[in-house]
C-alpha cells in the first residue's frame, strides 16, 4: 500500500469535514494510505502574503520539514490553497538557497531542517496519475449513471503555472468524472475563482462571483457542482442563501467534494464519505 | 547619497515570488482586467494601476482599492503576455501599504490579514468561525442575522467545531516566528 505524507489544512478539520473523511475512505478503498503529518501547522491561505513574504514561506515550510521527516516521498494536499503554497513554496526553497538558509534558521526552533525534497501533489492528482482512470473505472460498483456533474477546478488548483499544463481548459477533472459513470458538463466558468479569499473582506464580489459560477453551472443543466477545495464548497454551498438574497434568484444546486462522488461510485456507504440524505436522493434518482 | 527608487522599483523589489517580468514591460494591452473576476468591484483596473506606479502615482496607487480586492486567483499573471505576475505584484501593493499604513479607509482586508496571521502565531491553526466573527461588525445587521444563523446551523449540522484546535510544539512555533518577524510576548 503506497503512503503519502497527508497535510489535511485547516479546513479540514472545521468547515470541510466532509472532504476530510471522503478523502480518507476513498484512498483506503483505491489501497492507497494516507499518513496525516504529526503537530502540522496552518499554510497561511491568502492571508499571510499581505503582512510578510518570508514568514509566510517559513510557516508552510515548516509543514513541509516535517513531511521530510517522514521518510515519505509525496507531499499531498487536498485543499487548492495549502497545495499552491505548499508547491510554490517547496520550488523556491530548491532555487534559492538563500532563501533557504533563512527559513532554515527560523526552523532550527522548532528542530526542523527543510530541503525542498517532497513531491507537492494535490490530492485529485495523486488518484489520476498513481491510481489511473482506468483503475478506478474498473472498482466502479455503483456507476453515477446520468448525472450531470459541473467540474469546478477553481483558481489555485491550476494557477499560477506550474510546468506546461493547461491552465485554460484542463480536462482531467472531466476524465474522472466520466470514469465514475456521470456526464461532465462543460461550462465556461470552471477555472474561474469563485471569491473564496474575498468573503469576508469584500462580500459583495465575493457573492457577485459565486452567483455567476451558479448562474453558469444552472444553466448548463449541472445537477450538482464538484470541487477539488474546500474554500471553493464552503463559499459555493454555504453562500447560496446569500446570493438568492441579494439578487433574486432561487439556486439550490448541491455542492459535493469529488471524493464524495468517488466514494458513492465506489459504493461506499454514503454516510462514512459526509454525503447527507438529500444529496444521495438526488444521485440515486439519476443512478435508477 | 541614497538614490530614490521609483515606484515601481520599490515594488518590484518587495514582490520575490514572481521571478516574473518587470513591471515596466507591461503593454498596457489589458489582457489583465478582462481576465479579472473581480475588475468590477475594483477603483482602477490592474491595468490601469500597473500604468499609475509606472508613472509613480503613489498616492493614488495606495489610495486606490484594487489591491485589496485581489482574489489571488492568478489568471491575469498566467494570461499576461509580457509575463508580469500581476496576482503577485498585487501581494506587494499590500505589504506596501501594510508597511506603510496607507490604505483606504474602511477596508476590511489590511486587518484580516493582521488578525489571520496573529491567529497563527498563537495557535498554529486557523479557525474560520473566529475569523468571520471578529469581522461581523462590520457588516449590515441583517449580515449579521444571516451569518449567525448560518454558523448555528453549520454547527447543529457537525460542519462546524465549536473550539479551535492549537498545533502541539506551539513555543517552537512562536519562536520560528520571532526569527523572522519581531512580535511582541504571545498569549
Amino acid at each position: 500500500m503506497k503512503q503519502y505524507a497527508y497535510y489535511p489544512g485547516c479546513s479540514l478539520e472545521s468547515l470541510g469535514k466532509n472532504y476530510h473523511i471522503s478523502a480518507l475512505e476513498v484512498s483506503r478503498e483505491l489501497g492507497l494510505e494516507l499518513k496525516e503529518l504529526e503537530d502540522w501547522n496552518c499554510c497561511g491561505a491568502t492571508a499571510y502574503f499581505p503582512v510578510d513574504e518570508l514568514l509566510a514561506y517559513t510557516l508552510v515550510s515548516r509543514n513541509l520539514a516535517i513531511a521530510e521527516k517522514s521518510g515519505l516521498q509525496d507531499f499531498v494536499a487536498p485543499c487548492s490553497a495549502c497545495y499552491k503554497n505548499a508547491y510554490f513554496t517547496n520550488s523556491y526553497l530548491q532555487k534559492d538557497a538563500d532563501l533557504a538558509e533563512h527559513i532554515n534558521y527560523a526552523l532550527e526552533a522548532d528542530n526542523l531542517h527543510v530541503n525542498g525534497t517532497m513531491k507537492v501533489r494535490h490530492l485529485i492528482e495523486v488518484f489520476i496519475e498513481d491510481v489511473g482512470i482506468e483503475e478506478i473505472q474498473k472498482k466502479v460498483s455503483n456507476p453515477l449513471k446520468g448525472l450531470r456533474v459541473a467540474p469546478y477546478y477553481g483558481c489555485q488548483l491550476v494557477r499560477p503555472r506550474k510546468a506546461k499544463e493547461d491552465v485554460e481548459n484542463p480536462q482531467y477533472f472531466e476524465g474522472l468524472l466520466s470514469a465514475l459513470g456521470a456526464e461532465p458538463i462543460e461550462y465556461a466558468s470552471k477555472t474561474r475563482c469563485c471569491g473564496g479569499s474575498l468573503i469576508i473582506t469584500n462580500r459583495k464580489a465575493a457573492l457577485d462571483m459565486v452567483h455567476k459560477l451558479l448562474q453558469d453551472a444552472v444553466k448548463n443543466n449541472a445537477n450538482v457542482i464538484a470541487t477539488t477545495c474546500p474554500m471553493c464548497n464552503v463559499n459555493v454551498e454555504v453562500y447560496q442563501s446569500q446570493v438568492n438574497r441579494e439578487f433574486g434568484t432561487d439556486f439550490s444546486i448541491p455542492v459535493m467534494y469529488f471524493t464524495q462522488l468517488m466514494g458513492i461510485a465506489l459504493g461506499i456507504e454514503p454516510k462514512r464519505i459526509g454525503v447527507g440524505a438529500s444529496m444521495l436522493s438526488l444521485a440515486q434518482s439519476t443512478v435508477s | 547619497m541614497a538614490v530614490e527608487l521609483s515606484f515601481s522599483k520599490e515594488i518590484e523589489n518587495i514582490m520575490y515570488a514572481s521571478h516574473g517580468k518587470p513591471i515596466k514591460d507591461c503593454l498596457q494591452c489589458g489582457t489583465c482586467s478582462g481576465s479579472c473576476p473581480a475588475v468590477e468591484f475594483m477603483d482602477n483596473s490592474p491595468r490601469e494601476i500597473i500604468g499609475l506606479i509606472s508613472a509613480d502615482f503613489k498616492k493614488e496607487v495606495l489610495a486606490s482599492n484594487t489591491y485589496w480586492t485581489c482574489a489571488s486567483c492568478y489568471h491575469c499573471s498566467v494570461r499576461c503576455p509580457a509575463g508580469i505576475d500581476i496576482a503577485d505584484m498585487m501581494y506587494a501593493l499590500k505589504r506596501y501599504s501594510m508597511w506603510k499604513g496607507e490604505f483606504q479607509e474602511g477596508l476590511i482586508g489590511p486587518e484580516f490579514s493582521e488578525s489571520f496571521v496573529k491567529m497563527i502565531v498563537n495557535s498554529g491553526r486557523s479557525f474560520e468561525p473566529l475569523l468571520a466573527a471578529t469581522y461581523l461588525p462590520k457588516f449590515s445587521a441583517r449580515d449579521i442575522v444571516q451569518e449567525g444563523l448560518m454558523a448555528t446551523g453549520l454547527v447543529l449540522s457537525g460542519k462546524m467545531p465549536l473550539l479551535p484546535k492549537k498545533v502541539k510544539r506551539l513555543k517552537n512555533l512562536q519562536r520560528m516566528v520571532r526569527r523572522i518577524i519581531p512580535i511582541g510576548e504571545t498569549k
